[in-house]
């Protein structure tokens, strides 16, 4: 039997019971003798504690303790980085609690176990905390200055600077025709989820084990941590992944809870459950994005570019949290995206601020630098005078160019290529699909009140991060088989997907797959879970692996049963077949169970092209989408149906922080926005007009499926396009954005500087006046 | 304090503290756990329920509030044989991914839909502009309802 369920839109498994309302998440489960847990946290953004006292808090019936870091005999543990762990991040890892210092409003102090929440939240109001107000840094700007260091001990507060290099910038530049400068900025956003975070914990003192539910993510790294942490075997401990309602690269990482939480219930040998409330959520996830650079291009005459160079700041928060350098890395070796640039030096310094520290969101890194990278573009080929598709196809990585080598990182030395690919082809047929050439008469015009702007933008997507995944197949008594999977689900649909592999590999049909078990620590030997768009492909292929280890137990097996060879055998769908007439079914082998891993230390890369078409009310500074067109290719498809959705799903959060979302402070670091009616999302009314094609046109070399990430491809070009658009659009009053989110205010202010401008240089808007950020030209171009 | 309503066709009475949200009733006191709570605060739509008929938010209710009332959650418009007819249109435009929000769109598109069952999608967009969804990006739900739309029109009537 072939069977072809890989690439066909195979409806999910998972959504027979979501649409019912029958998903299981952590806050469902309420076991006998619960408490709940309710975080005190910090309302100063920097300072020192002078004092705690819960008497007051003690006293109310049904609390039944008050828990800080004096409870922890060895003092509060810090938490590990899991991602880039270097030496020099040390000194700046986040304990679980706040013990002398808080440095951030969100830092938790105490943590109160009452017998229900609101009675916990009573008693946060008479807990006592006497704090002594420290200046707080509120900007990198002023992380920069001596005199306001949050570890007093560490002497400065940058943490790191990464540097991305190849060929020789400087030369480069010193050689070339045109240059140009520019800053931007972009905002603070982050991998809001829809299911605040919560977790579970239940310790069995008798059998000194401990039981974690509301595991998500990495599971089997946080095992690791929370074992270190609490002195106990990893083996001791059970972490459970509930149904997640989203990830996006926030959801899971090892937080302070994930120690706080496990301790209380050990603390009071009682379960113990933490569900955030959204205020928390919006204050204690980890936050992303928030970044300025200064960044400067080098192109000959006709367009090509020849060298990129700059500086990014980061602002990192109050701590190196377990994946917080991720995104300011990412700015560096991302900084030219699917581009061939031959000379490039970019660094990224990491700043630590007093707001809450930062992690990934979604294409970490490559949203920011493609708003950078792309207005830098769109203003280039203005400048030299070249069309803004001619320019971007003259300086993509072509296919003869694959695999090409990206920047090397330092201090890393990472280095790291792009595995397949013709980025032409995506651009193409985006261009056609977006029907750019019949659009295109309507750049920069005004049209019942609405200006009209066209843009296009090329990214790239890594994926599929190592080094290892884990699989295993059993044989169910009824002869039907279970997958056991060490990547976890977010949302994204693995239980599906990953039936559609195990039923094409082992040759069944797809309902004899029982159940795709993924995540929790039970079911595999080793895990590494979600992120950097991996589950699929590093799960998929070490399902691949798995389904042959089975096989090859089956002919073993039955090859003693039959007395023959193994080689003899012949596996068809449900029968065994030896020599002669000799025969079996699955259920005969019930309980054979074969494990496969797949080791990966390279990366798969997703591409494609983004384009807008937008019209802007410059009177009120409302952007519209008429029109958005998203070509992905993502190699080989498993289902074309949840890519989609991905891609789409990714597209509107991109959109998201292009025009809507930033988590805003004061100078004194205190927090303005919690809640969802200051952080604003994109609802259903905000963006129908998306388009999303999904094409298979080359499977990654690098792994036995052929599949690359497709989690964040949507996201990677929205900041960079739309933004264009805005600009294209607004090109009478010669509004070029800088900084991101475009809210109608910031538009706002753009036109009226346009205007301003133009009424003191005596010109009408729309006639030629120097542009705001002259290039900076050494030769007529 | 005791408060009697009507749950999925049942008759129940419950004792809560006066301050318990509707949401937090249902969920924790009678175990209906297909309620789903984002935000606590009104915005995020995933704790919509049905009382008496319209969708309303089970967070910016009290428990008391629905004295008397009929109340029903993703559990009563739910069976185990087999999906409805928009749970199925939900599945098959692939409109459901971590399915947080999807009880509470299901139930404020199954109110809009008894109601106005010829809805264009403007009018989708518009009634679920109340309920976020951060996975789906939105396309495929709106279409998923605008699907759907046939199974709560009225049979047309035989000559």
């Amino acid at each position: 039997m072939r069977n072809s369920f890989v690439g066909s839109p195979v409806e999910r498994r998972e959504d027979l019971r979501f649409v019912r309302g029958r998903g299981q998440y952590v806050d469902d489960l309420s076991p006998d003798g619960l408490l709940h847990a309710v975080i005190l946290r910090s309302s100063v953004a920097h300072g020192r504690i002078r004092s705690i006292d819960a008497t007051a808090a003690l006293k109310i019936a049904d609390v039944h303790s008050v828990v800080t870091a004096r409870d922890m005999p060895d003092g509060p543990p810090r938490i590990a980085m899991r991602l880039q762990p270097l030496a020099e991040f040390k000194p700046f890892e986040q304990s679980v609690i706040a013990d002398t210092k808080v440095r951030y409003v969100g830092e938790p102090i105490a943590i109160v176990l009452a017998s229900s929440i609101a009675i916990g939240e009573d008693a946060l109001d008479r807990i006592v905390v006497d704090i002594e107000p420290l200046a707080a840094v509120s900007d990198c700007e002023t992380s920069a200055t001596p005199d306001r260091l949050l570890f007093e001990e560490h002497g400065t507060n940058c943490a790191m600077t990464f540097t991305a290099e190849c060929g020789d910038a400087d030369a480069a530049f010193t050689a070339a025709a045109y240059t140009r400068r520019e800053k931007f900025r972009i905002g603070r956003h982050y991998g809001l989820t829809m299911e605040p975070r919560g977790l579970m914990a239940e310790w069995d003192a008798a059998a000194g084990r401990l039981t974690v539910s509301g595991a998500a993510k990495v599971p089997f790294f946080n095992r690791r941590i929370l074992a270190r942490q609490m002195g106990l075997p990893e083996d001791a401990i059970a972490m459970v992944e509930n149904d997640v309602g989203g990830g996006f690269g926030a959801r899971g990482e090892f937080y302070p809870e994930d120690f706080l939480i496990p301790f209380a219930a050990r603390h009071v040998g009682r379960p113990v459950k933490w569900i955030e409330d959204r205020r928390e959520n919006l204050m204690a996830m980890n936050h992303a994005r928030q970044a300025e650079v200064e960044v400067e291009i080098a192109c000959t005459r006709d367009g090509t570019i020849v060298a990129l160079r700059g500086h990014a700041h980061v602002d990192m928060g109050a701590y190196m949290r377990t994946n917080g350098a991720v995104g300011a890395r990412n700015i560096a070796q991302f900084i030219a995206g699917p581009y061939r640039i031959p000379n490039i030096k970019l660094q990224s310094s990491l700043w630590m601020t007093n707001k809450t520290p930062v992690g990934t969101y979604r294409g970490p890194g490559r949203f920011e630098t493609d708003f950078f990278r792309e207005r830098l573009l769109d203003m280039v080929a203005k400048d030299l005078g070249i069309d803004r598709v001619e320019l971007r196809r003259r300086n993509l990585i072509q296919a003869s160019d694959m695999p090409y080598r990206m920047p090397t990182i330092t201090p890393f030395e990472s280095r790291d290529e792009v595995d397949s690919g013709d980025y032409r082809l995506a651009l193409d047929r985006c261009l056609e699909e977006f029907r750019w050439a019949d659009k295109a008469r309507l750049q920069g015009k005004l049209v019942d009140g609405r200006y009209h702007g066209l843009a296009v933008g090329c990214f790239i997507e890594g994926g599929a991060a190592g080094p290892k995944e884990t699989a295993r197949l059993e044989i169910n008594p009824d002869g039907s088989v279970a997958v056991f999977i060490g990547s976890s689900a977010v949302g994204q649909g693995v239980e599906t997907v990953f039936a559609q592999i195990a039923a094409d590999a082992l040759e069944i049909p797809m309902d004899r797959i029982s159940g795709v078990h993924h995540g929790s620590t039970a079911y595999v030997s080793d895990g590494y879970g979600a992120y950097h768009s991996r589950s699929v492909v590093m799960g998929g292929s070490a399902l691949l692996d798995a389904a042959k280890n089975l096989h090859d137990l089956i002919r073993v097996a039955a090859s003693k049963r039959f007395g023959c060879a193994p080689s003899e055998i012949k596996i068809s769908e449900d029968s065994i077949i030896g020599p002669g007439k000799l025969s079996a079914r699955l259920a005969d082998f019930s309980g054979l169970t074969a494990e496969g891993v797949f080791l990966n230390k390279k990366h798969t890369y997703t591409y494609g092209t983004h384009a807008a078409h937008v019209t802007v009310d410059a009177k009120i500074g409302h952007v519209e989408i008429v029109d958005y067109m998203t070509v992905v290719d993502c190699g080989r498809i498993i289902n074309p149906m949840t890519v989609r959705g991905q891609v789409i799903g990714s597209l509107v959060q991109g959109l998201g922080g292009a025009l809507l979302e930033d988590l805003r402070y004061d100078r004194d670091g205190q927090f303005l926005t919690g809640s969802l009616a200051d952080y604003l999302l994109p609802t259903a009314g905000d963006f129908p007009n998306l388009r999303a094609i999904v094409t298979d046109m080359f499977p990654s070399p690098i792994n036995p499926l052929g599949a690359k990430g497709a989690g964040e491809g949507g996201i990677i070009s929205a900041g960079g396009v739309v933004a264009n658009a805005v600009a294209n659009a607004l090109s009478t009053f010669r509004v070029e954005p800088h900084e991101l989110p475009l809210t109608p205010q910031r538009i706002w202010e753009m036109v009226e500087e346009g205007q301003n401008r133009s009424s003191h240089l005596g010109a009408s808007a729309g006639e030629i006046a120097p542009a705001p950020h002259a290039p900076h030209a050494k030769a007529a171009c | 304090m005791s408060v009697s309503f009507e749950v999925n066709g049942k008759p129940v009475t419950v004792d809560v503290e006066p301050r318990m949200t509707l949401v937090d009733c249902l969920r924790h006191q009678l175990r209906l756990t297909g309620t789903h709570v984002g935000c606590e605060h009104g915005v995020c739509g995933a704790c919509t329920i049905l009382l008496d008929g319209e969708a309303v938010r089970a967070c910016l209710l009290l428990a008391v509030q629905a004295e008397g009332c009929k109340v029903v959650t993703i559990e009563g418009l739910s069976n185990d044989e087999a999906l409805t007819p928009l749970q199925a249109s939900f599945r098959r435009h692939h409109a459901v991914q971590c399915g947080f929000c999807t009880p509470g769109m299901i139930t404020t598109a199954h109110a809009l839909l008894t109601e106005e069952p010829d809805c264009d999608a403007d009018r989708v967009r518009e009634v679920l502009s109340g309920n976020i969804c951060r996975c789906t990006g939105y396309i495929s739900i709106v279409e998923a309802v605008l699907d759907a739309r046939g199974a709560y029109r009225a049979p047309e009537p035989q000559p």
